[in-house]
């Protein structure tokens, strides 16, 4: 049975500011940053801001009601924000598909934003704050030492190396490989940063098994889309990407990573199935994956519960080039959270877009016609969309 | 920078609700999980409902205390400056012969120490006057 959201929206708008650690654009609100996203993305595609009827606005940034009082969207028909961290950004194109195909909105605003750099050293005082998680943090793993992702996720990497026997150096490949892109990519933070598998070896180990080169990039930025029915397409500025599988997963239970049954289980092992049928998509027709990277071993495990290869086959898949540009599966093509930019994974979808419309430049993957992009967020919940052009 | 103008405080878990009876027990030196009454299976963290069956009646059955190290992570940094003056520290998941999984850390055992399913067993840290924390150390004798 075909489903009723499949390709029924497009994503006809990308924004995005300028990414920084440091200088005059980390100096600036998040608010002001997630309007010029916004207001970029409305531009980009073909609209003005009253014809925006949605907002679906990211959990860590500013409400869907201030948003529109400073954009002048006069008929806020459909507010909703997804709680799923770094998986949100893929989820909300769920939600306006789903708003978008019942008819409840026609032009849907998705925007993310973070003062990442610039806050961090506050929030590392006040535990874990995110809703899904704080509960269960903050009683039973904050008082031992543990209060970042990069430690809740480097206790399943390090079970993986152990049974699977995955090495460093095939972590070191995910950050070589995201490295190798962003050089081709004027925006990402690490442009003319070239890093080759030996810097990666000697920089320091900060939460073992991760090294500091395992770990995403803290930077000040925002990204916003603007998705929109399918019919209106033809009226678009921009060559539209058409939305044709999207779905979304937790682990179970999604609020403590420590007692699973299967601790390598994450959302991304129910949603993937779901979302490659929706869209009638085989794994080989994929030209490119878009892998929310927060760390290098989440990249692995993602390519592994998405099934492009087997599980604990994942850290062989990555070597010898395989997901650079060139190779079967280019991953990050802009250079990923780990060397582009964090606006919550919203750079993933932006990036996406771009090679859709064919706007990669030199870092186009040629002839490129369906795309997948993934957000990964909280104790590994999962969301996956398939894009086409 | 002095200690003393430095120094925070560690984060502590509510003693209120479930976590409260939780750490109730531990208080007592004892590592109590739930157990419930309708299909006998252990859990933890604690719930309110049994996730198996949905029964809302559970006991607090004391664990034998005895689990093996199932992974770990190393901090080399503190990322709430509370814990600067312990790095380099491992926190362990150690899994219970009960089947229940404990996020905590080995005292007696340096991270380079640690290596996967080693017996540990449970021992006690009393924090402040309120909150005593479930640790773990190393079982000398391992019975064959």
């Amino acid at each position: 049975m075909t489903s009723p959201l499949k390709d029924r929206a497009c994503i006809a708008g990308i924004g995005e500011t300028e990414y920084s650690r440091g200088g005059p654009n980390s100096e600036r609100s998040l608010l002001s940053l997630q309007l010029e996203a916004a207001t970029r993305a409305i531009a980009d595609a073909g609209l003005t801001n009253k014809d925006v009827d949605a907002i679906l606005p990211s959990q860590y940034g500013r409400p869907a009601e201030e948003l529109a009082a400073n954009l002048g969207v006069e008929e806020l028909r459909y507010a909703a924000t997804v709680f799923m961290g770094g998986a949100s950004p893929v989820a909300c194109l769920q939600t306006a598909a789903m708003a978008i195909a019942v008819g409840v909105a026609t032009n849907v605003l998705i925007v993310t934003g973070f003062n990442f750099y610039s806050s961090r050293r506050v929030q590392a005082l006040s535990g874990v704050s995110t809703a899904p998680l704080a509960w269960i943090a903050n009683d039973y793993y904050v008082p031992h030492g543990v209060v970042a992702p990069a430690q809740w996720y480097s206790l399943i990497a390090r079970r993986h190396m152990h049974e699977f026997g995955t090495t460093c150096e095939q972590l070191g490949a995910v950050a070589v490989a995201m490295r190798k892109h962003a050089q081709l990519n004027d925006r990402a933070l690490m442009h003319g940063k070239a890093l080759t598998l030996e810097d990666y070896l000697a920089s320091p180990i900060l939460f073992g098994p991760y090294r500091l080169l395992d770990c995403c990039l803290e930077t000040d930025g925002a990204a916003a889309i603007v998705v929109t029915a399918a019919e209106r397409a033809g009226d678009a500025r921009q060559k539209p990407v058409f939305l044709s599988g999207v779905a979304t997963g937790h682990p179970y239970p999604a609020d403590d990573i420590t007692n699973r049954k299967d601790i390598f289980e994450i959302g991304l092992t129910h949603a993937a199935p779901r979302a490659l049928a929706m869209a009638g998509v085989e794994h080989k027709e994929i030209d490119f994956a878009q892998i929310y990277d927060c760390f290098t071993f989440e990249a692995i495990q993602q390519i592994e519960e998405m099934g492009f290869c087997r599980r604990g086959e994942g850290g062989a898949f990555v070597e010898g080039g395989r997901i650079e540009l060139g190779g079967e599966l280019p991953v990050n093509t802009h250079g990923g959270l780990l060397s582009e930019a964090h606006t919550l994974g919203m750079n993933h979808i932006t990036e996406a877009v771009r090679q859709l419309r064919g706007e990669g430049g030199a870092r186009q993957v040629k002839d490129a016609r369906v795309g997948l992009v993934t957000g990964w967020g909280d104790f590994g919940d999962g969301s996956i969309a398939i894009l086409r052009n | 920078m002095t200690m003393s103008e430095t120094k925070h405080a560690k984060p502590l878990p509510a003693l209120t609700g479930l976590a409260g009876e939780f750490y109730g027990w531990c208080g007592k030196n004892e590592l109590r999980f739930q157990r419930c009454t309708g299909c006998a299976a252990w859990r933890h963290v604690p719930r309110e409902l049994c996730p198996e069956c949905g029964t809302g009646e559970w006991s607090w059955e004391r664990s034998s205390g005895h689990g093996r190290v199932f992974t770990w992570t190393v901090a080399t940094r503190a990322i709430h400056p509370a814990f600067e003056h312990d790095v380099p520290y491992a926190a362990v998941v150690v899994e219970m012969d009960e089947g229940v999984r404990v996020l905590s850390q080995v005292v007696d055992c340096p991270p380079d120490e640690l290596t996967m399913d080693m017996p540990v067993e449970v021992t006690f840290e009393a924090v402040t006057p309120e909150v005593t924390l479930p640790k773990f150390r190393r079982k000398l004798c391992e019975k064959e």
